[in-house]
């Protein structure tokens, strides 16, 4: 998991409630079948760890938050695989009893045609329709479904690597008729009805990005990153899982910036040689020769995963502590959604 | 930005990262000092500090800062820095890694040799006569940034770079030479070919080599090509 993995020691472990015994009794029996497949829809969950030494991106789910609400939701641990689509949703069809959640960008989901509520988990029986639309806002919803998919994972995740063509389901973009295998949900009424309406944000058309400088900003003039932390920059059509490009006014740099390669965080504002940012995201290059101005702080990846071409960005200077305490408020919320659920029906 | 001793200077990187850089120039000696880092904060499974990444002249280390203090981290890096010693190192891993420098395999090996005015059979054998450290792994998965190719075989890039160059190609890029690992668009000129499937997502160690390994460019003809298992990567060690 790309930030270590959630802490929450002392609680009870609800993937275990929900989630079959190492062998379901009927192997590749359970299915959600596919019907309409969306515009991006990836296999996601945390990412990968420990390959990007090999040169391998970690992936995973682009808005994390969002992502582990789903999970929760429906009693899955918070980063177990899910389903990430991009601008607008799936249909599929149900073969089993289920509890689903859908998160993150509002796509007006349906069952059976009856509008259902996002941030929140419903039970679906065999036939069952989930249906979802557009976005309303945002760029990204996430769809979990109890038990999670029985997909097997490579190098530790289920993340799909769509460069690479590997991890998720056969290592691709879900196609019309798929039939993602899911594992057993056992004790499904222990999760009960859940609601997370709380957590749902809104997905602005102008955001600010909090950001902690360097590693490279030294190589730019006080004239380029005064550029930086002032102009306004729009979300670029050219994006994707890789990194958000901007357009907008180009960052003067002392001497080019072109750097010997060294690693790219999440978050990575690089500045290649064209001027204009782009924030890397999950299936970033591990390593890279271009300077990095600044870095976006873990706690507003989200609004960049969420940010469709055209949205406004502005860049605004942190420290690490605000970062961190920042950081720390999310886990706490999640914490307190499990703990919370785990002593309610 | 914290400056440290010794040159060595601490990059923020966000919340979770750092990087530390150890110079601006590339050596072997810098270079053993940032996979000495890398390596030894692997083996010493410190908690909250959860990937290492070594490139040419820094490491960047990925770490949960609700798991563990940023002075903390910067406490463990110092000490391992700080245990380092010069010739430490082990023995020499050399990847063997056959290669047909012939037909298909060749497509920009005439332009090479006009580039550089030296026949075939030569460019063959100066590029197969060295072993090449890898500084660092990035870019694709498991693409190697090999150091030291011999300057009389340097060419520059292709014009516009093909959009497909198939896995196991193995090229030159200006002073670099290398090996594409999976099917990929690419400007570097292709020289020959691996039948070794260097990359295999599937496999147990997707990518068998790491910063710090050799690798051993062994001419081969086309008929060898077609007869070698392409799982069969061989390794030897030396002093």
């Amino acid at each position: 998991m790309r930030d270590g993995g959630m802490t929450v020691p002392n609680l009870p472990n609800l993937s275990n409630l929900s989630k079959s015994p190492e062998k379901p009794e009927k192997p590749g029996k359970l299915k959600m079948k596919i019907t309409a497949p969306g515009a991006l829809t990836t296999v996601q969950d945390a990412g990968r760890t420990g390959y990007m030494s090999k040169g391998i991106s970690p992936g995973g789910a682009m808005d994390v938050f969002s992502m582990k609400i789903a999970n929760i939701l429906v009693g899955n641990s918070p980063c177990d695989g899910v389903l990430e689509m991009t601008l607008t949703g799936v249909t599929a069809e149900f073969s089993s009893t289920e509890v689903i959640a859908v998160t993150g960008a509002d796509m007006q989901p349906e069952i059976n045609g009856k509008k259902i509520k996002m941030y929140a988990s419903y039970e679906v029986s065999p036939g069952d329709v989930l249906k979802l639309g557009a976005a309303q806002s945002g760029m990204r919803a996430y769809l979990a479904v109890s038990g999670g998919f029985d997909i097997p994972p490579v190098m530790g995740s289920m993340s799909t690597n769509l460069k690479c063509a590997f991890g998720g389901y056969n290592g691709r973009a879900l196609k019309r008729g798929d039939e993602i295998p899911l594992r057993q949900s056992v004790g499904l009424t222990l999760v009960g009805k859940r609601h997370a309406e709380g957590e749902a944000r809104s997905y602005d058309d102008s955001i600010t990005l909090r950001v902690i400088p360097g590693p490279q900003d030294d190589l730019f003039t006080e004239k380029g990153l005064s550029t930086f932390f002032s102009s306004e920059y729009t979300v670029s059509s050219k994006s994707d899982r890789m990194g958000v490009r901007l357009d907008g006014e180009k960052a003067e740099s002392k001497n080019g910036v072109d750097i010997i390669s060294d690693g790219i965080a999440l978050g990575s504002v690089q500045i290649p040689s064209a001027g204009t940012p782009i924030i890397m995201t999950a299936d970033r290059q591990t390593t890279g020769g271009y300077a990095k101005i600044a870095t976006v702080i873990g706690a507003d990846m989200y609004k960049i995963a969420q940010a469709r071409p055209g949205t406004r960005v502005r860049f605004e200077k942190t420290d690490f502590k605000t970062a961190v305490k920042l950081k720390r408020k999310e886990e706490r919320r999640l914490k307190l959604l499990i703990y919370n659920f785990s002593f309610s029906k | 930005m914290t400056e440290k001793t010794n040159g060595v200077r601490f990059l923020p990187c966000g919340d979770s990262a750092l990087t530390v850089e150890f110079s601006k120039e590339i050596s072997e000696e810098t270079n053993r000092r940032v996979r000495y880092l890398a390596a030894e904060l692997e083996r010493r499974k410190i908690r909250g500090i959860t990937e290492c990444v070594p490139a040419f002249c820094g490491v960047t280390v990925y770490f949960n800062p609700l798991v563990i203090k940023m002075r903390k981290v910067e406490k463990k890096i110092s000490d391992v820095i700080n245990s380092y010693k010069e010739g430490s190192e082990g023995k020499k891993r050399v990847f063997l890694i056959p290669v047909c420098y012939d037909g298909i395999y060749a497509p920009d090996m005439d332009s090479v040799c006009a580039i550089t005015g030296l026949s075939k059979s030569r460019v063959t054998e100066i590029h197969s006569s060295r072993d090449y450290l890898i500084y660092m792994l990035g870019f694709l998965p498991g693409f190697a940034y090999l150091g030291g190719m011999d300057e009389r075989i340097e060419a520059c890039r292709l014009e516009s770079p093909r959009t497909l160059i198939p896995a196991g190609s193995v090229g030159i890029g200006g002073k670099q030479t290398g090996i594409y690992p999976l099917a990929s668009p690419g400007g570097w000129r292709l020289i020959g070919r691996t039948p070794l499937k260097i990359y295999d997502a599937s496999r147990n160690e997707p990518i068998p080599y790491k910063a710090g390994d050799y690798i051993r460019f062994c001419p081969i003809s086309e008929e060898e090509f077609e007869k070698i298992d392409p799982e069969d990567i061989k390794c030897v060690t030396e002093e």
